[in-house]
């Protein structure tokens, strides 16, 4: 099962390091990884998107916990959470394709953020699965590069991870 | 007042009440070193190689209840001490090493001796800083004890650059720590811990099976007083070993791969488990499916969440220190007197197992059994002394021979299982207690593998009895060879040997050989008495195809052991 886990960890150089080594040495999946501080500049905000039974999942949280630099760790997935991917795809846009991309872009609510005479940038925030989408939406020749961000994500209502 | 950096390391060091460090000096440290020689109150042990200093302060470490130091260079001083940091790690040891790092500017430039330190060691301790400024000196090295010690323990590093030793700043050493980070579970859930009490009332064949986590939890008559209370079967892990006294009637040995018959029949066959301070690893249950295919209830109590339902899944996980939660166990289970009547028929089912009498071995007039040497070390030294091992067959007949009445006695390295363990261990177990008798049970292989530390043992006059099993083989190696590879020996024969009794003499030791078992309690009473303050290095020439029984193959289940008399 898929699950996306949100930690606090203290912003400090080798504390990355720990959280993926972890994964490694242990054999856990890593689907995804983004980390960038908070509002608090002493601590950062980790949200990994990973996939094993429950008890794999429950290992993960606890050996996460176990590392002295987190502060906190919840399991987004376990209840209501909203997850958040930004994708940025340059596309070959010649001849009839630009207007056919435009169009998909606007469907898919994203915009387009560079424009050449033979290039668009298109950029599009969604789930994974609304980025998949996309991707699978349009004639994969038409694609130069894709660019994600990696899932983050946060509890809903009153779900709050902070110190 | 204002210090240097090194000032301010060995004033730390100080101020944490060190004893010994054990260490090996080199250009990062150079500073250090020259502010420990200007001190005495650290006493510093000048070892032969550096995985024998991290080892030497965990012997330190693990036969007294206080954090044991190192000491070592940058480069291929630090790289030397990661076999000992790994093995501390594994066995959850309190330690705390101080490795010298080239200068700050240098870094990440391939200087000369430079490592990444803290990258090497991230997977093998509790937890790793470099420091990059003076001024965090002093409280880094507050937060590296503080955190080897409380908590689940284990070995932490601080990486230190040459140039911070040389900077200057304010020195004050911080009274407290306080990591919002962690923040260890000591007391455990009074819920969790009546349910508890509420399965052992209820159990017909109960079981405890205790390991390392209580004797690091210094949780010893704790569990002798729970145990006796309810009259319950006790089984220890390898490290759990002295936890629970060996000579009590309750006792029914080690459990595990080389485990009793008794021990693993009832660990198997009973219907509720209580699992104190130990982690359900492959060398005690075998095939985790196999061991869960029998069912049962399990009450685990750890220190660390993440060792409860790893394996095993458990019904009552309790998590807090082991000492805190048995008290408050007892107290529960004091209060409703348990009736002894409600486990009886399971003892003598248990009575039954141990009919088996699944230790006895052949003894022999003409070859020195190795057993029989271990039965000889106990009754010469009246089961007292502090026994360190190095790994191998050697290490489990220690573990089955030298009955433990006490903690903290017995010292090996269970989890990563070091060879080359035994000796330097044995430097800081006789150094943190210089009237006690310390032997080192070890094989003609294992020896080898740290033989240099008898020129340190001479230094600081260390009385250690070396007890060497020799079967000129690598024994451990040449068993599972016989048994899984088709008696194919390959390259487990020890060809060249020295004459061990001469190496010892010529480190300024005495040395003995022995060939018969007519001559083994001899040997070790002149060695242990007569020579009580002397390095006496015991060569024992022992059969060389003995095995270790009962065994348990890897990935077979616990009750499928091969016993002596099957073969
Ligand atoms: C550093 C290290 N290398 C290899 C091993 C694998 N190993 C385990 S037991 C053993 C044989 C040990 O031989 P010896 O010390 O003579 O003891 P014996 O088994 O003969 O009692 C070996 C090689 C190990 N445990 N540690």
């Amino acid at each position: 099962m898929r699950h996306v886990i949100s930690l606090l960890l203290e912003n400090e150089s080798g504390a990355l390091s720990r959280v993926s080594g972890l994964f490694s040495a242990r054999g856990y999946n890593i689907e995804s990884l983004t980390v960038a501080p908070t509002e608090d500049a002493s601590m950062s905000r980790m949200t990994i998107v990973t996939s094993g039974s429950d008890e794999v999942i429950e290992q993960i949280t606890k050996q996460l916990n176990k590392l002295i630099e987190v502060v906190k760790v919840v399991d987004l997935s376990e209840a209501a959470y909203i997850e958040r991917e930004l994708m940025l795809i340059k596309v070959r846009a010649v001849a009839k394709d630009r207007e056919e991309l435009k169009r998909m872009a606007d469907i898919f609510r994203g915009r387009v953020v560079d424009v050449t005479d033979s290039t668009y940038v298109i950029e599009l925030t969604g789930t994974q699965d609304k980025l998949d989408s996309f991707i699978n939406a349009i004639d994969p020749a038409l694609i130069l590069e894709t660019v994600r961000s990696g899932v983050t994500g946060v509890g809903r209502g009153d779900r709050i991870l902070k110190v | 007042m204002v210090l240097t950096g090194a000032e301010i390391v060995v004033r730390c060091l100080q101020e944490e009440k060190v004893e010994y460090l054990f260490g090996y000096p080199g250009g990062a440290v150079l500073f250090i070193y020259d502010e420990l020689f200007k001190q005495d109150k650290v006493r510093h042990v000048l070892v032969r190689h550096e995985q024998a200093a991290v080892h030497a302060a965990d012997g330190y470490a693990r036969s007294t209840e206080s954090v044991g130091v190192a000491l070592v260079t940058s480069g291929p001083g630090a790289t030397n001490a990661v076999t000992g940091i790994a093995t501390a790690y594994m066995d959850s040891i309190p330690l705390v090493i101080i490795s010298g790092q080239v200068p700050t500017p240098a870094i990440g430039l391939d200087a000369f001796q430079e490592v990444d330190m803290v990258g090497i060691t991230r997977p093998c301790v509790k937890h790793n800083f470099l420091v990059k400024d003076v001024k965090d000196i002093a409280a880094t090295i507050k937060k590296a004890f503080y955190i080897a010690r409380t908590g689940r323990p284990g070995p932490v590093v601080v990486d230190i650059p040459k140039d911070i030793t040389a900077h200057k700043c304010e020195f004050s050493y911080p009274e407290s720590v306080s990591l919002r980070s962690y923040n260890p579970v000591v007391k455990g859930h009074h819920g969790q811990i009546k349910k508890a009490a509420q399965l052992l009332f209820e159990a017909k064949r109960p079981m405890i099976y205790a390991g390392g986590g209580v004797v690091l939890s210094n949780a010893s008559e704790q569990l002798t007083k729970l145990a006796r209370t309810l009259g319950f079967p006790v089984t220890n892990t390898l490290m759990g070993l002295g936890s629970y006294p060996a000579s009590d009637k309750q006792f029914v040995g080690m459990l595990g791969m080389h485990g009793t018959y008794e021990a693993n029949m009832s660990m198997h066959y009973c219907d509720v488990l209580l699992a104190i301070g130990a982690r359900f690893d492959d060398r005690v249950i075998g095939d985790p499916k196999h061991f869960q295919a029998e069912p049962r209830k399990i009450i685990h109590i750890d220190i660390d969440p993440s060792s409860i339902s790893k394996r095993v899944k458990v019904d009552v996980p309790i998590v807090g220190d082991v000492k805190e939660v048995l008290e408050e166990l007892t107290r529960l289970i004091e209060a409703e007197k348990p009736n002894p009547e409600n486990a009886a028929a399971w003892w003598r089912q248990i009575g039954e197992w141990r009919d088996r009498k699944c230790m006895l071995y052949r003894n022999s007039e003409e070859v020195i059994k190795p057993q029989f040497v271990v039965q000889k070390l106990w009754e010469v030294t009246g089961g007292d002394a502090f026994v360190t091992t190095d790994v191998g067959q050697h290490q489990m007949w220690a573990a089955q021979y030298y009955g433990f009445d006490k903690p903290r006695r017995w010292i090996t390295s269970g989890g990563l299982g070091t060879m080359g363990f035994g000796l330097p261990a044995a430097m800081g177990v006789q150094l943190a207690h210089p009237d006690k008798p310390v032997a080192v049970v070890t094989g003609e292989g294992s020896i080898q593998m740290c033989i240099q530390e008898l020129s340190t043992c001479k230094q600081y006059r260390l009385p250690i009895k070396v007890v060497s099993l020799n079967n000129r083989y690598l024994g451990m190696v040449r068993q599972w060879q016989e048994f899984f590879h088709g008696n194919r020996y390959s390259e487990s024969y020890m060809d060249s040997l020295p004459d061990f009794a001469k190496i010892a003499e010529a480190y300024g030791h005495r040395g003995m050989q022995i060939t018969k078992p007519s001559d083994v309690e001899g040997a070790l009473r002149e060695a242990f008495i007569t020579h009580k303050n002397d390095l006496v290095f015991l060569d024992f020439q022992v059969d060389s195809t003995e095995n270790v029984y009962p065994m348990v193959q890897g990935g077979k289940g616990l009750t499928e052991m091969i016993l002596a008399e099957e073969l």
